[in-house]
């Protein structure tokens, strides 16, 4: 039986027809909607390649069943930057160069994002490396990667006390 | 994944009885599915249910199944009055599967013994009397109380051994009504040929309690030995309260984690610490106690040791008193050691 999946994805509202329950949220971003920014990895909720967020809280595309989240906001990396101006999580990992060969940077750049919204980390390193160890990274970047995330919370941070 | 039907619970009326498995936050539903251990025909999708609540009641909470890890960890009367059970929860899985998980399916969460999470090994837990494939296999993260011949498993949760230190109560609803079990017996211990079932076909898990921590609000710790210090199973942990009164213990809680297929409250050792000073003698004895009747169930004999000192060193971080502030590592072993 054909169900209709609701979403809104980086803005845009979707309906998706599903002929098998069985699509993952990864599944339908990288395979029905052509959004391929959001990375398969381990596709069993360990390696955090493919963190979006869903409602605004980061959780693995992998793990989430796309039915049970009909009707919910979906922000994958694409759904960042502003025209050609880049988030400041995106920019500050160019700055740091915190990745490698690239493959989890997409999913580390959406963990980054909420975790500086959740702001329990702040600017200590140890809770931004605690913060981020649903992600893991094979090329081993992870000091450019907590470089890049306290630098993009000192910017935002900065970002809000001026505005 | 094997093909399944789908279909969306709106009432708990229409879940109950439901003929499939109960989907919450699938982290670890989808999970089993990918690997071929759990094959339902249809799942009945519980999580637009109303069970998303944290309530106050009687001094105590009542957590709503629904309500997600990564809530229940930031709430402040979680925080203020069960601070053992946020280091607990905080201390487990990822900030992405805290965010999804829920507190009925981390309860529910199958056991990551790595031949039961092979479909292709014989496993009593998964088909009872086709044999266990971990009995002389590789077991440290393998019982050492508890178990059986049948079953050596544990179970993975942080979470449920700081709910059954300090007396949480699961609450389910059946199709015959409703049923409250505590969560230190909550998981069935390995019988000989088996291990029974947790819920019954048609349960569903609604609540859980916890009463008022009275003198431990301050004094709870979570402590977990693990391969790594983020993102790892517990090898062993426990969770610690402690009362003092005047120089004296009046009330204690000790359980352990990663030892037995259940949270393994430690009933002697609290009983040992009433009346006796707050002191190393005093815990050492009780962590003794709570490894009474333990056994290697194959090659992880070093888990009673280690299970010990971590119950140990709970106690007296527990009497030291709750840090006001969360700790970066929760639960770490390294804690206020100079390793960064």
């Amino acid at each position: 039986m054909t169900q209709t999946l609701n979403l809104t994805i980086n803005g845009t509202a979707r309906a998706i027809a599903l002929d098998d329950p069985r699509a993952t949220l990864l599944d339908v971003l990288r395979e029905r909607i052509g959004l391929t920014g959001t990375k398969k990895g381990c596709d069993r909720g360990q390696c955090g390649a493919c963190t979006v967020l869903i409602d605004g809280r980061r959780m693995n595309a992998c793990l989430a069943l796309a039915l049970s989240h009909d009707g919910a906001s979906i922000t994958t990396v694409e759904g960042l930057a502003q025209a050609e101006e880049l988030h400041p999580v995106q920019a500050a990992f160019i700055r740091h160069d915190g990745f490698q060969c690239g493959y989890c940077t997409p999913g580390q750049i959406m963990s980054a994002v909420a975790l500086i919204a959740e702001g329990e980390a702040g600017l200590d390193p140890e809770r931004v490396r605690e913060g981020m160890s649903g992600n893991l990274c094979r090329c081993a970047a992870y000091a450019g990667i907590t470089e890049a995330v306290l630098d993009a919370t000192r910017v935002m941070t900065a970002r809000e006390d001026a505005a | 994944m094997n093909p399944f039907d789908y279909t969306r619970a709106d009432t708990l009326e229409a879940a109950v009885g439901a003929d499939g498995a109960i989907l919450a936050g699938g982290t670890n539903l989808l999970d089993l599915m990918k690997i071929g251990v759990a094959t339902p025909s249809r799942l009945v999708d519980i999580s637009r249910l109303p069970m998303r609540e944290i309530d106050d009641h009687d001094g105590g909470l009542r957590i709503g199944a629904m309500v997600s890890n990564a809530d229940l960890a930031r709430d402040p009367r979680i925080l203020a009055r069960f601070p053992a059970v946020a280091e607990a929860l905080l201390s487990g899985a990822s900030p992405q599967l805290r965010n999804a998980a829920s507190t009925g399916g981390n309860v529910m969460q199958a056991t990551r013994c790595s031949y039961f999470q092979d479909p292709l090994s014989p496993c009593n837990r998964r088909e009872p009397g086709s044999g266990c494939s971990a009995i002389g296999g590789v077991t440290r993260n393998h019982a050492i109380l508890g178990w059986s011949d049948a079953c050596i498993a544990t179970h993975p949760s942080d979470l449920c051994v700081a709910l059954a230190a300090f007396d949480a109560v699961v609450h389910v609803t059946g199709p015959t009504g409703t049923r409250s079990v505590p969560m230190a017996r909550f998981h069935p211990l390995p019988d000989a040929v088996g291990v029974p079932p947790a819920l019954s076909a048609g349960e569903v898990i609604t609540h859980v309690t916890l009463p008022d921590p009275g003198g431990m609000a301050r004094h709870a710790r979570y402590l977990k030995l693990r391969e790594r210090t983020s993102y790892a199973f517990a090898i062993v942990s426990a969770a610690a309260g402690v009362h003092v009164e005047d120089g004296r213990i009046v009330a204690a809680r000790l359980a352990l984690g990663g030892v037995a297929a259940r949270p393994w409250r430690a009933h002697a050792a609290e009983a040992a610490l009433i009346g006796q000073p707050a002191s190393g003698d005093a815990f050492a004895h009780a962590a003794a106690l709570a490894v009474q009747g333990a056994a290697p169930s194959g090659d992880n004999a070093a888990k009673i040791v280690l299970a010990q000192r971590i119950a140990l060193r709970a106690l007296m971080l527990a009497a030291q008193g709750t840090p006001d502030r969360m700790p970066a590592l929760p639960a770490s072993v390294f804690e206020g050691d100079d390793h960064g």
